[in-house]
């Protein structure tokens, strides 16, 4: 294993995360009780998912630059994670609004969510994103495209899923500003599980894309020698 | 492994005043379960999803020694 050190703050802030997360106190919230507790686990994926997806644009951008087919197999892992993590972070979502938001809203209201289309938009256009790259055998051609694409997907996310649902009735909570970040929504108690926890499950989403990097350049070693 | 919980260990001593100090307000009281992490075995599910995490890191740890291996072997 090289470099290690982060991979054992990534185990300690995991394990920090559950056990300050489900014992630590928490502010009595009415409609949230202690499900308020989800936002060490459900909104980390997005978070994670969000840190995932720029760097994977970052390494778009170097592949566009230097043609080098190493930054094309570090941006499609990376980009794959972060739909893993966005998937995650829809599916958690998912049972957290069904036993908060149904008590207190309208299927009309929920369906016409805004956060919920928007980040389903967001995730399908990554979706595209593999089918694209699935549907091109050309190892060139394809790097090229789909660096381009990813560039064009993490664009949409913006509108998708930090524009649009702040500019709408939204029942999400964090319309106004930034939710996780701002002093009145979050405090001081959950702040000390959240940060960390932020960082342990992006750190634990690199550990397994650097997994999987390594594991396609191994199988992809003759590619690449050739360079 | 061994250096791993001897990094933890000191955590969970340094988390465990927090829990024990925690104050409790009456509209705390009233909309939060606080009862279930004193007598309502709440500590059996923290055990439980401690277990599957440390399940996951091993097995990762695991995948990461033997994709190191390899890299070593194709070298």
């Amino acid at each position: 294993m090289r470099k290690k050190w982060w991979k054992i703050l990534c185990v300690v802030l995991l394990f920090y995360t559950v056990i300050g997360g489900f014992l630590f106190s928490v502010p009595a919230r009415e409609i949230l009780h202690e499900s308020i507790r989800n936002l060490y686990f459900h909104v980390c994926m997005w978070f994670g998912m969000m840190i995932l997806f720029t760097a994977s644009v970052v390494y778009a951008v170097k592949y566009l630059r230097t043609q080098n087919l190493l930054y094309d197999i570090y941006t499609v892992n990376f980009a794959k994670m972060g739909i893993l993590f966005g998937v995650l972070g829809y599916g958690t979502g998912i049972v957290w609004a069904s036993y908060t938001w149904t008590d207190y809203a309208t299927n009309t209201q929920i369906f016409r969510e805004p956060k919920l289309l928007g980040a389903a938009i967001a995730l399908l256009v990554y979706f595209a994103y593999l089918v694209l790259r699935g549907s091109m055998t050309d190892i060139d051609k394809r790097a090229r495209v789909s660096a381009v694409y990813v560039i064009f997907a993490y664009a949409m996310l913006f509108p998708t899923i930090w524009i649009l649902p702040r500019l709408l009735e939204s029942l999400h909570p964090g319309k106004e500003g930034n939710p996780a970040l701002n002093f009145k929504d979050a405090d001081l108690r959950m702040r000390m599980v959240f940060y960390p926890a932020i960082i342990g499950w992006t750190l634990l989403g690199v550990w397994i894309t650097s997994l999987k990097i390594r594991m396609d350049l191994l199988k992809d070693k003759s590619i690449l020698n050739n360079e | 492994m061994n250096r791993i919980f001897s990094l933890i260990a000191p955590l969970v001593c340094m988390l465990l005043p927090q829990i024990v100090s925690a104050q409790v307000t009456d509209p705390q009281r009233e909309y939060t379960a606080f009862d279930m992490r004193s007598n309502g075995k709440i500590y059996v599910v923290v055990t439980v999803v401690l277990i599957i995490l440390i399940g996951l890191l091993l097995y990762l740890v695991r995948l990461d020694r033997k994709i190191s291996k390899l890299e070593k072997e194709i070298k």
